[in-house]
């Protein structure tokens, strides 16, 4: 009955915002912005995301690298390191605390001080992430147990002893075999499956309601990934976990997501439900990302479909519509001009691009 | 949008960082370290003075004076009511018990100065005669004499003698430094790039000569030197000394550089394309680290002035009539001398101001060195 | 982790070996053999050896046969604790250096303590506050540290306390002390005596390590595996204190190799300025004097610290730092 197991709740200053969020939504981020400020100008990593995240829902951040997933969820975690800062916008999440597993308040983690006790007592507790890198992440010279531990301990108020024994259960239900053993290893003499399990184990450790998972399957070969993958999948059915899923991979996010969001230089392009916008894509980046996807039952061996251009350099972003240089469809005097904004294209569906819709942002 | 202006103006600067050739990055990077360049240009100076001791020098630095000992450092008066250029003279008078000389300032007597002013006879280089000094009495007929820095137990002018010291000291750092860069570039060299054997007995060898404490081995063939050596013969030993044992951490530098250097791409394409093992060690591989090279250098030069100056300072290194810092500051050895006069202590100042100089400036050139860090 | 050790070991003898080969060859450096330099130096003084005593003494050192067998004689007579006897003071050298060893050993020990007790902090403080004021304090403080000889410190610090405060600032006892056995009473004056010697050789270490410690925490600092730590809702200060400064920590430790056994040696120059009865000025005076059996002596003494301090880096290391006891097991 460890799933039960309350972590410690802190009091927390809340804002009434219901009005903002429906019951169902446990994360809304709106128009989050992050910039880093350095001498040699300021880069605009994160500007105006927004997106939700619905109880038990897995939503996919898609984009090529640099294009400001991994700030986004820094940000919503509140790490951004100097010279970053997030500079804008809300975090909007629901914090457990009720009881009997019942919602609590909603609480802006944008207002609160990353370094500060509030933050702290959320990040690693009710929202956890899954690094990218399990090797990096881990410390070398301190053993695999202690790290688990300390994570139950600095949440939960339990000795080590019980603590040890929460990250033995945790690591067996992540499939980890002889957890026991495994507790007093080191990280580097683990395979990077099992590291990766580490990981997962430990972001499951204090009963997490948001779990952040930023590119869990980019360090490990194929066949492991796909483990990995359905592993996460079961325990998010399981536990009704919520999941942030960041990933360059499209395949991933089609196996995995229930709604994408398509980002692209710190911008959203496009979101909505996973079949939706495999199927029925509406911006040029989404179209263009989906067509160079290699088919394996393409008939013939001609190259791969590649989007023109590269990634401009983060100091010397294209006015207007970001994707705008390397858009075969953009509109001259518009796209270049006026930076477009996400609006509802219908029910399910919001996406970023004047050749849907007019709406742009004021100058 | 503020972001948006600020990335046109960095937009032609990081294109052109993405076509600098290496040195351009280097100095680039150099460049914004405000006391490196600060350390760069004080070196630039006491250089100047290593070069041509005898200009700057107000007095032959061997001439002694039997009545003239310790004299406390004359200050230069620049501004008397407008510009001025004199120093006040001294009156010394023998004290009734101790014999000593006891020196006052005279404030109604003045010393006049001028620059470029005629006084002892001195070589350009060693080769060229000339009487002209950077400044110095302005009329040395009168018999009127001026010691910035004061005098030592025998009366000799402790700036000129400073100014020699900083020429032989400076140079015995730099000449050690060469000698064990030169083997510590032969050695690291061979041990990094072709790796194996070779590798492993250059690597315990040097292990073994760092195991060694330096200081006691130091003391012990500095002692051995026969007394009767010249002054020229003793110089060339001791920095053989110096450099005999301080070329290791220089050869573990290049090293590990060549174990770095022979596993990128371009090396590995150079090897593919056929070029020979001399054009891909002294084309592709040297020029790539010359900055981590001359960086290590330039922090090696500081700790050979230093322990030159102990060795001298312990009587085991250079001997007067050779003139060093460390030579410099045996006068100030025992706490009587010290107390008597403090401004013996001075050539120890011009070993800090000087090592600090370098240690700023190398740190500068090794975070410069890697421009794509 | 214990077969690190046995392997760290083994190579001691082999070590011991060549540094007493170097010590011997120092002794045999100066012109003209231990006994002949002996029976002028008796001669000098007033004192004289028939002829038998002095063919004794030359069997004795095997002054008529090779090189090999000299230093043989010499190594074997070294393992019995037999030293020799020193020309210069005509006393046995295990009498002369044997106090003075111990003293040596105190203040190196001091000094290293002081080191790290203040570098750690400087070097912590400094990284988590890169360019803060703090930074740029402990920079120049570094820089001078290091810029600044030792000995400079002890003359400069010597004439600041005889002019300032009318105290000589010399030596490691009272002189009511200096010549007595060791009592509670001594202990304590060697504690108000050792400071200073302590402060003095501890500067130029302690900036230096300060800047070692720095520069690796500052690589530490963007390791993933700080963001990890943060995510898991860790505190700034914990965080830096478990992780990144446990890993800094290491290259510290591996420099304890050179550290320890420059402390030792080093201690030599200051010990002669501020006249302290440590082997180092006695080491000085025995190489101007010739007195070489006397050097060579404490020579093997400063190489045997330098040995023993090598070793105590290498096994802190290995406990410290689990990837090197795994990479020596499996070797």
């Amino acid at each position: 009955m460890f799933w039960a197991t309350a972590c410690a709740m802190p009091p927390t200053p809340t804002i009434d915002r219901h009005t903002a969020m429906t019951e169902k939504n446990l994360l809304t981020v709106k128009n989050l912005k992050t910039l880093f400020v350095m001498d040699e100008g300021t880069s605009t990593a994160v500007d105006g995301v927004s997106f939700t995240v619905d109880q038990g829902q897995v939503v996919g951040i898609v984009g090529e690298s640099g294009c400001g997933k991994s700030v986004t969820i820094k940000s919503i975690l509140r790490i951004i390191q100097k010279p970053g800062q997030v500079v804008g916008g809300e975090i909007l999440f629901r914090q457990a605390g009720g009881k009997n597993g019942a919602d609590g308040e909603v609480i802006d983690l944008a207002k609160l001080d990353g370094r500060g006790k509030e933050m702290r007592a959320i990040r690693g507790n009710q929202i956890t992430l899954i690094p990218q890198e399990p090797m990096a992440a881990l410390s070398p010279v301190h053993t695999i147990g202690n790290q688990l531990i300390e994570a139950v301990r600095l949440h939960m108020d339990v000795s080590k002893v019980q603590a040890a024994e929460i990250a033995i259960k945790r690591m067996a239900e992540v499939g980890m075999p002889n957890p026991e053993e495994r507790m007093e290893l080191y990280s580097w003499e683990l395979s990077g499956g099992l590291r990766q399990r580490v990981m997962i184990a430990m972001a499951l450790l204090c009963n997490p309601r948001l779990l952040i998972a930023d590119e869990p399957t980019t360090a490990i070969d194929v066949t492991t990934q796909a483990q990995v993958l359905s592993l996460l999948r079961d325990l998010q059915e399981n536990h009704d976990l919520a999941i942030i899923f960041i990933t360059h991979d499209l395949g991933v996010i089609a196996q995995v997501a229930d709604d994408v969001v398509v980002m692209y230089l710190g911008r959203v392009m496009e979101s909505g439900p996973v079949d939706d916008i495999f199927h029925n894509p509406l911006h040029p980046y989404t179209k263009a990302l989906l067509a160079s996807i290699p088919s394996v039952h393409g008939t013939t061996r001609g190259p791969l479909p590649a989007i023109e251009g590269a990634i401009p350099h983060p100091f010397n972003r294209p006015t207007g519509c970001p994707f705008h240089p390397r858009c075969a469809s953009h509109i001259p005097g518009t796209c270049d001009r006026r930076t477009p904004v996400l609006v509802a294209k219908n029910d399910r569906q919001s996406v970023s691009c004047f050749l849907q819709n007019d709406a742009a942002e004021e100058d | 949008m503020t972001a948006e202006t600020a990335v046109i103006d960095t937009s032609d600067a990081a294109d052109a960082i993405s076509v600098a050739p290496n040195w351009k990055l280097v100095w680039w990077r150099f460049k914004k370290h405000r006391l490196a360049l600060v350390g760069g240009v004080v070196l630039f100076f006491i250089i100047l003075i290593a070069a041509f001791p005898g200009f700057f020098s107000t007095q032959n630095p061997s001439e002694s004076n039997k009545n003239g000992s310790f004299i406390p450092p004359q200050s230069i008066v620049l501004w008397d009511k407008g510009p001025a250029f004199y120093a006040f003279a001294v009156n010394g008078a023998r004290n009734k018990r101790s014999f000593r000389m006891e020196w006052t300032i005279d404030p109604t007597k003045k010393v006049p100065l001028r620059l470029f002013a005629t006084g002892y006879e001195w070589k350009v280089f060693g080769l060229f005669k000339t009487r002209i000094h950077f400044f110095g009495v302005a009329n040395p007929e009168a018999g009127q004499k001026f010691h910035l820095l004061g005098t030592d137990r025998l009366g000799r002018d402790q700036w000129s003698r400073l100014l020699h010291g900083t020429q032989v000291s400076l140079s015995i750092g730099l000449l050690a430094v060469f000698i064990s860069t030169i083997l510590g570039l032969f050695l690291g060299g061979i041990s990094g790039y072709f790796g194996g054997i070779i590798d492993m007995a250059i690597q315990r060898l040097i292990e073994l000569l760092q195991s060694i404490p330096p200081i006691p081995i130091w003391l012990a063939l500095s002692a051995a030197l026969p007394r009767t050596w010249s002054v020229a013969t003793t110089y060339l030993a001791i920095t053989g000394i110096l450099a005999l044992i301080t070329w290791t951490g220089l050869a573990r530098e290049v090293r590990g550089r060549f174990l770095v250097l022979r596993e990128e791409d371009f090396v590995v394409a150079a090897k593919l394309s056929g070029c020979s093992q001399m054009r891909i060690v002294f084309r592709h591989m040297l020029p790539t680290m010359s900055s981590h090279i001359i960086a290590a250098v330039t922090l090696a030069i500081p700790v050979m002035i230093i322990n030159e100056t102990f060795l001298s300072f312990l009587g085991l290194g250079l001997r007067p009539p050779a003139i060093s810092w460390g030579v410099l500051l045996q006068e100030a050895q025992n706490l009587q001398s010290v107390a008597l006069a403090p401004w013996l202590l001075l050539p120890g100042v011009a070993v800090i101001i000087t090592v600090l100089a370098l240690n700023v400036l190398g740190d500068g050139l090794r975070d410069a060195a890697d421009p794509y860090h | 982790m214990l077969y690190y050790i046995v392997k760290r070991l083994l190579i001691l003898p082999f070590l011991l070996f060549v540094f007493s080969v170097i010590a011997f060859l120092l002794i045999q450096a100066p012109p003209g053999d231990f006994v002949t330099s002996y029976v002028a130096e008796l001669a000098a003084s007033g004192s004289s050896m028939d002829q038998i005593q002095i063919e004794a003494l030359r069997q004795l050192y095997g002054l008529d046969q090779p090189v090999y067998v000299q230093y043989f004689k010499w190594i074997t007579r070294l393992l019995q604790g037999d030293l020799g006897i020193s020309l210069d003071f005509q006393k046995p050298i295990a009498d002369l250096i044997g106090q003075r060893l111990l003293l040596t050993v105190i203040l190196g020990l001091a000094t290293f303590f002081f080191t790290f007790a203040i570098a750690l902090p400087i070097g912590i403080i400094s990284a988590t506050r890169q360019y803060s004021f703090f930074d740029y304090f402990f920079t120049v403080f570094n820089y001078i540290g290091v810029a600044t000889p030792t000995f400079m410190t002890a003359l400069i610090l010597m004439w600041l306390a005889f002019t300032e405060l009318g105290i000589t600032i010399t030596g490691l006892f009272s002189p009511e002390y200096a010549d007595q056995p060791w009592s509670f009473g001594r202990v304590v004056d060697l504690g108000k005596h050792i400071w200073l010697p302590m402060v003095i050789l501890g500067l130029d270490g302690t900036a230096r390590l300060a800047r070692i410690l720095r520069a690796n925490l500052l690589d530490e600092l963007n390791k993933p595996y700080m963001e990890m730590a943060r995510a898991k809702g860790l505190s700034e200060w914990r965080l830096v204190l478990k992780y990144p400064v446990r890993l800094a920590i290491n290259p510290l430790v591996s420099s304890l190799g050179w550290y320890l056994p420059l402390i030792f040696s080093g201690s030599l120059i200051v010990a002669t300025v501020l006249n302290l009865p440590t082997i180092g000025p006695l080491l000085l005076r025995s190489l101007i004097g010739q007195d070489m059996f006397l050097a060579g002596a404490i020579v093997l003494s400063y190489f045997g610290l330098a040995v023993i301090g090598t070793l105590i880096s290498d096994i802190l290391l290995a406990w410290l730092d689990p990837r090197i006891r795994m990479e020596e097991a499996s070797k």
